[in-house]
């Protein structure tokens, strides 16, 4: 019989604090793109941004300054009216997977979904170009709008489905017990307990199309003045720092820069914000 | 008041398998019911044909009737949403609702049916807790806690709670007391005993000297047929079935 009584032999301790650095030297290297990122977009984009660059519109080439103003409020119009979209078709497909079909449907949904997921974003781009853009004979944010919303809809259903499986059956049970409809379980019962789950998902879509360039291109198509047209071209934080980045202007790498690190802030503001409002919200088990 | 309930050749099947086979079986008003028999005897299936929540499991089929009061709840044209309305049911693991605060959860059962009146929300809220033992402990936390931060023996007279607030005419207990220590089990007898002066109780459970203690009549269930039915000091002290008798002398099960 072995005992369990004697010391750890020294292999196995040279062992267990070998894995320990392993793991834990991972788990930095997780961290460290996104720190040196932030840490760089910080250092370069800082210095270009004032008050004026975020209250102007862009200046001619060779006139200094100028800000991305214009293309901040873009962006928030476009991912308002991607959100208009994307979220209620992308949370209905994700409670009818998991709630209401049981058959071969919800899986040509699932399917459908996941290769979505796959399609390049230029790609739902051209799509939304020959869908809505041709038939309208102009650019517009409306289009923009469509194209993100479209990216945002495989990510929202597939963790709105997967949340909603985690909730136990006894939950809507008890609801259905009590003589409560099944649309009305779905939606006051088990959607509200798979409530946090389901928005981390639309944070995670919302944070991925914010920083899309590739749908914008022929469909907001970008503009240098202001705009709170819907119907009309509108400026986006992406597009703007892509046309920026790649001009031969010293200035206005400057601005791009800066425009990324406020792209960034507005991302990390926006989910950090969401969190805390739903984080209060719900009713806390422990409290 | 509660209701008289009368089940006819009821058969129950789960794709092909047959889970119940040709009970019959009555139960007068204001009379607390036991079910027993060993697992998977078909009971909690029987108990769940009575608010037709059977049929949330895919593949379930079912023949005969089953009256409750004055209603056949099987017949066509009837909502089972409208049955579970009149028919409280408590589960075997406690389940309130855990996003709720405890005065939601037992509101949730008018709320969620559009009733909104806030001041006799407030009356059914503290007569339901009042009736299932559990005001005193939670008067004083109604929304500030969530119904998942009590006690499991408390989460469960929650439930019961829950179940009483939309008034039904009849409550079905599935093992209520399985997941519980022994003195809330008391808590929850006491309670069923109280109960029948209002409602009529039908109560799945696996514990022979709980049916003994709180049920008027025990029904013994045996591989999906109810073996038989009398008033429980008949069951317990002269079954007429041998089947029965081996059962509560504990020869097998």
């Amino acid at each position: 019989m072995p005992s369990l009584s004697r010391p750890l032999s020294l292999r196995r301790r040279i062992a267990n604090l070998g894995f320990l650095v392993l793991s834990a030297g991972a788990a930095v290297a997780v961290l460290a793109p996104l720190a040196a990122i932030f840490g760089y977009l910080v250092v370069r984009g800082i210095g270009a941004l004032d008050w004026n660059f975020v209250t102007q519109t862009p200046r001619p080439i060779g006139e200094p300054g100028g800000g991305m103003a214009n293309a901040i409020v873009g962006s928030l119009m476009l991912l308002g009216l991607g959100s208009l979209f994307g979220l209620p078709l992308g949370i209905g497909a994700g409670v009818y997977m998991a709630e209401f079909s049981t058959g071969r449907y919800a899986n040509v949904v699932r399917f459908t979904a996941d290769v979505l997921n796959g399609v390049p974003s230029i790609v739902v781009g051209v799509a939304v170009y020959a869908l809505v853009v041709l038939p309208q004979q102009h650019f517009s944010a409306l289009s923009g709008g469509v194209a993100l919303g479209i990216m945002m809809i495989p990510t929202i259903a597939r963790t709105t489905e997967e949340m909603l499986h985690m909730v136990p059956h006894s939950i809507r049970e008890a609801a259905l017990g009590l003589g409560v409809s099944q649309w009305r379980t779905t939606l006051s019962v088990t959607l509200r307990s798979a409530s946090k789950g389901v928005i981390t998902g639309v944070m995670l879509a919302f944070a991925r199309v914010a920083g899309e360039t590739a749908p914008l291109l022929f469909t907001a198509f970008g503009n240098q003045f202001w705009n709170f047209d819907p119907n009309q071209p509108t400026a986006a934080l992406p597009l703007q720092i892509f046309a920026y980045a790649i001009s031969p202007f010293e200035e206005w790498h400057r601005l791009a820069w800066a425009g990324a690190l406020i792209l960034i802030l507005l991302i990390a503001v926006s989910v950090t914000a969401v969190r805390i409002v739903v984080s209060r919200g719900t009713m806390q088990h422990n409290a | 008041m509660g209701a008289a309930i009368e089940v006819k050749n009821l058969n129950v099947w789960f794709g092909k398998a047959q889970v119940l086979q040709d009970v019959n079986i009555s139960a007068s008003a204001n009379a607390v019911t036991a079910v027993i028999g060993p697992s998977g005897c078909g009971k909690s299936t029987f108990i769940r044909c009575l608010n037709r929540m059977h049929e949330t499991i895919p593949g379930a089929r079912l023949s005969g009737s089953v009256q409750i009061g004055d209603v056949d709840i099987y017949k066509s044209g009837q909502d089972p949403v409208d049955v579970r309305r009149r028919i409280g049911m408590v589960f075997q693991k406690p389940n309130p609702f855990p996003t709720m605060s405890i005065y939601d959860n037992v509101a949730a059962g008018l709320r969620l049916n559009g009733y909104g009146n806030r001041q006799v929300l407030d009356q059914v809220v503290e007569h339901s807790l009042r009736m299932a033992a559990l005001w005193d402990e939670v008067k004083d936390v109604l929304k500030k806690k969530s119904g998942a931060s009590l006690s499991g023996g408390q989460q469960q007279r929650l439930c019961i709670a829950r179940a009483l607030a939309v008034q039904p005419d009849l409550l079905l207990m599935d093992e209520p007391c399985s997941a519980l220590d022994p003195i809330s089990t008391g808590k929850i007898e006491e309670l069923v005993f109280q109960l029948k002066t209002e409602f009529t109780v039908v109560i799945v459970t696996h514990n022979m000297q709980q049916a003994a203690r709180v049920a008027d009549y025990t029904g013994f269930f045996l591989m999906g047929k109810l073996i038989e039915h009398d008033k429980t000091e008949k069951i317990f002290t002269t079954p007429s079935d041998k089947r029965t008798e081996d059962y509560i002398t504990g020869r097998f099960g």
